[in-house]
């Protein structure tokens, strides 16, 4: 399997090892995984060579529809997937997400499956 | 998380005892989908909530006041360990962390399956209190859910607080 480098943007820490601890049950083979925990953090840690972006919505300093659009800009990030993950029910602001560019979405609870359905097909893996 | 900052106001919306299962459902959902744990209702709950850690959301907008989630300090652990991988049952940020997390997930899980709330009511960033010896008391006329669940013989708390 690929082996994959990652950007975790969230603003807590526990959700940040819950979403690599879910990504690795999913089966994938991180080699790296950056963490920010907001925005503005997010951005200085893009780097060349990411795989994916995920990014919680909701977080202070900048949150994570800012932090997309602002990624649109940022040369190392281009063609890199992102995917939002929320504990927000609101369709609104996934709608906005996705506008903004976003390859997709996951919504808090999740399962290691759900990830893996949802960011396989985004990875070619 | 969420702060209370961005949604456009919307008239509340009332209270409904039938929630009782959809909160149920979510913190059902919750603890199976991130912490592999199998709750399930209490038949014989306690006469009063206990449990040295309690994590507290508030919600703000179309429906206004706090969820709860309140156990033993043990099962606090256990739940971090099963969320985050052994070492963290003995790291006790870690413990608190994860109640925070599991709580403002219940919350969201909670108001995502009402329509007339996932859009129009916002979570806070969620708080962590250890200790038993505290009282509970909101300041408004309010409605309120109390579930105890059971995991492994330990009762697991939630609450919802609804002001009126």
């Amino acid at each position: 399997m690929r082996k994959l480098k990652v950007l975790i943007v969230d603003d807590s820490s526990v959700m940040r090892k819950i979403i690599e601890r879910s990504l690795r049950q999913a089966g994938l083979d991180l080699t790296e995984v950056l963490e920010a925990s907001n925005g503005a953090e997010g951005l200085a840690a893009v780097q060349t060579g990411l795989d994916m972006i995920f990014s919680d919505i909701n977080m202070p300093v900048m949150d994570g529809l800012e932090f997309l659009k602002n990624l649109a800009s940022v040369d190392a990030a281009k063609g890199v997937p992102v995917v939002m993950i929320t504990t927000e029910g609101s369709e609104a602001r996934v709608v906005e997400a996705l506008s903004a560019g976003a390859k997709g979405y996951l919504r808090k609870p999740f399962t290691p499956e759900q990830v893996k359905e949802r960011v396989a097909p985004l990875l070619g893996v | 998380m969420t702060p209370m900052t961005k949604q456009s106001p919307r008239a509340g919306v009332a209270f409904d005892p039938a929630w009782r299962s959809l909160l149920e459902c979510a913190a059902i959902e919750v603890f199976q989908m991130m912490a592999g744990a199998q709750l399930s209702l209490e038949a014989n709950p306690p006469a009063e909530p206990g449990g040295e850690v309690t994590a507290m959301v508030g919600l703000a907008g179309a429906l206004c006041g706090m969820v709860t989630l309140r156990c033993s300090r043990p099962a606090s652990a256990t739940f971090a360990s099963k969320m985050l991988g052994g070492d963290a049952a003995s790291n006790p940020s870690m413990a608190r962390d994860a109640m925070g997390e599991l709580c403002n997930m219940v919350a969201g899980n909670f108001k995502a399956k009402i329509s007339s709330l996932a859009d129009y009511c916002m979570l806070s960033v969620p708080t962590v209190i250890f200790g038993e010896d505290y009282a509970f008391t909101p300041m408004h006329p309010h409605d309120e859910i109390t579930l105890c669940l059971n995991f492994d013989g330990e009762p697991i708390w939630v609450m919802l607080v609804a002001h009126s």
